[in-house]
């Protein structure tokens, strides 16, 4: 397919840079003998929502972990919002793992008042509209629930906090492709502008036309980053078609 | 409205809000929806939405006032260009194809006279145009 669009001026492909509220310079992780992040290089601006993308093992996973400040046995220097990891940088990032670390007996209400106590910015009465738009209610048990309807948990509770950078690790993966559209819409919509979002994910179709911007990992490393329509216009095709080329090559 | 992911989104929403104005969906003067509206709205990155709508502040199809948000310009003569420049890419576009099937101009006006009253010609589809997707 081609469009014919009106003449554009290339000039205005420039945004506003800001100051990168994420900041990572040489970041190595080795688990054992494996090197999990390679010297990896990564800066993020404030206000974007940034697609992870990469084949399972890439490290997509431990970085997250990094800048959520949960793993600690890194070299490197990492810089959220200015601070290293540790209890400054971990109340600007709400992180979404990509397993539940939610106890499965309890009730959806049990996990609000949990969040509530643990974190000071989150904001028990968007998670309950959220959590009410999804169709849930707040008596059912984790256990009751589906694979989705937790994720439609997890995501209103991690999308409920005042926080400067939301980390999404496989946010959607478990929800059918019919209802995932729901679950994005969502997200989107309680991003405060100044806040930024980082998602690893493997469904790269899905978040197609969401994304300001990409990062494409592998062994450890960054192999592909840039704006989405600038890589658009420079590879004249789709992102989904750029992940695969360059995952190919 | 469905996005050819292999061009850059910013300019198919140029192009269409371009169509939103020229045909009066939005009316000259009046007040734009807010960027965070039109991107949930769209499905696309609110970004996105900030980028051709600064694009189309540049043609002057719209202006920004500090407070009360963006609004379509009362310049109808700048929207008769602008729908003129959309015509223009939609004709061409015609042109193209009946030259690949190898019509000559007398065939393919012929054609359009012919065709103008027949079928179903929602207005939308002739401005936003472009989709090879035949």
């Amino acid at each position: 397919m081609a469009t014919t669009p009106l003449p554009m001026a290339p000039e205005e492909a420039t945004m506003t840079s800001e100051h990168a509220l994420v900041s990572v310079r040489g970041l190595t992780v080795r688990y054992g003998t494996r090197t999990a992040l390679d010297d990896l290089d990564l800066e993020l601006p404030a206000g974007r929502i940034i697609g992870l993308l990469g084949e399972n093992g890439c490290g997509k996973s431990t970085l997250l972990k990094t800048l959520a400040g949960l793993y600690a046995d890194y070299t490197g220097e990492v810089r959220v919002g200015g601070h290293a990891p540790g209890p400054r940088s971990k109340a600007l990032v709400s992180y979404l793992p990509d397993r539940s670390s939610l106890p499965d007996h309890v009730r959806v209400r049990y996990c609000l008042d949990l969040f509530s106590d643990m974190f000071a910015d989150f904001d028990t009465a968007k998670a309950r509209e959220m959590i009410a738009g999804f169709g849930l209610d707040e008596s059912m048990r984790l256990k009751e629930m589906s694979k989705g309807m937790r994720e439609k948990v997890q995501v209103s509770l991690a999308m409920a906090r005042r926080a400067r950078v939301f980390l999404l690790d496989e946010p959607i993966s478990g929800v059918d492709p019919a209802a995932r559209d729901g679950i994005l819409d969502r997200i989107l919509g309680n991003l405060e502008p100044g806040s930024s979002l980082l998602v690893a994910t493997h469904l790269v179709h899905d978040l197609e036309t969401t994304l300001d911007s990409v990062v494409i990992m592998r062994h450890g490393k960054v192999l592909l980053e840039g704006e989405v329509d600038d890589l658009r216009a420079e590879h004249g095709s789709s992102l989904d078609q750029i992940f695969r080329k360059v995952y190919r090559s | 409205m469905e996005f050819d992911t292999g061009a850059p989104i910013w300019g198919q929403l140029v192009t269409e809000f371009s169509r939103r104005i020229v045909t009066g969906e939005w009316a000259a003067g009046s007040r734009i929806p807010g960027v965070r509206e039109l991107a949930s709205e769209l499905g696309v990155n609110p970004n996105t939405v900030q980028r051709a709508l600064a694009e189309l502040e540049r043609r002057g199809l719209c202006r920004s006032e500090r407070t009360a948000g963006r609004f379509v310009t009362s310049d109808e003569e700048r929207i008769d260009a602008i729908r003129a420049e959309l015509a223009h890419v939609a004709a061409d576009d015609f042109i193209r194809r009946a030259r690949g099937l190898g019509m000559r101009p007398a065939q393919a006006l012929h054609l359009i006279e012919e065709r103008w009253t027949h079928g179903d010609h929602t207005p939308a589809d002739g401005a936003r145009g472009g989709h090879d997707d035949v």
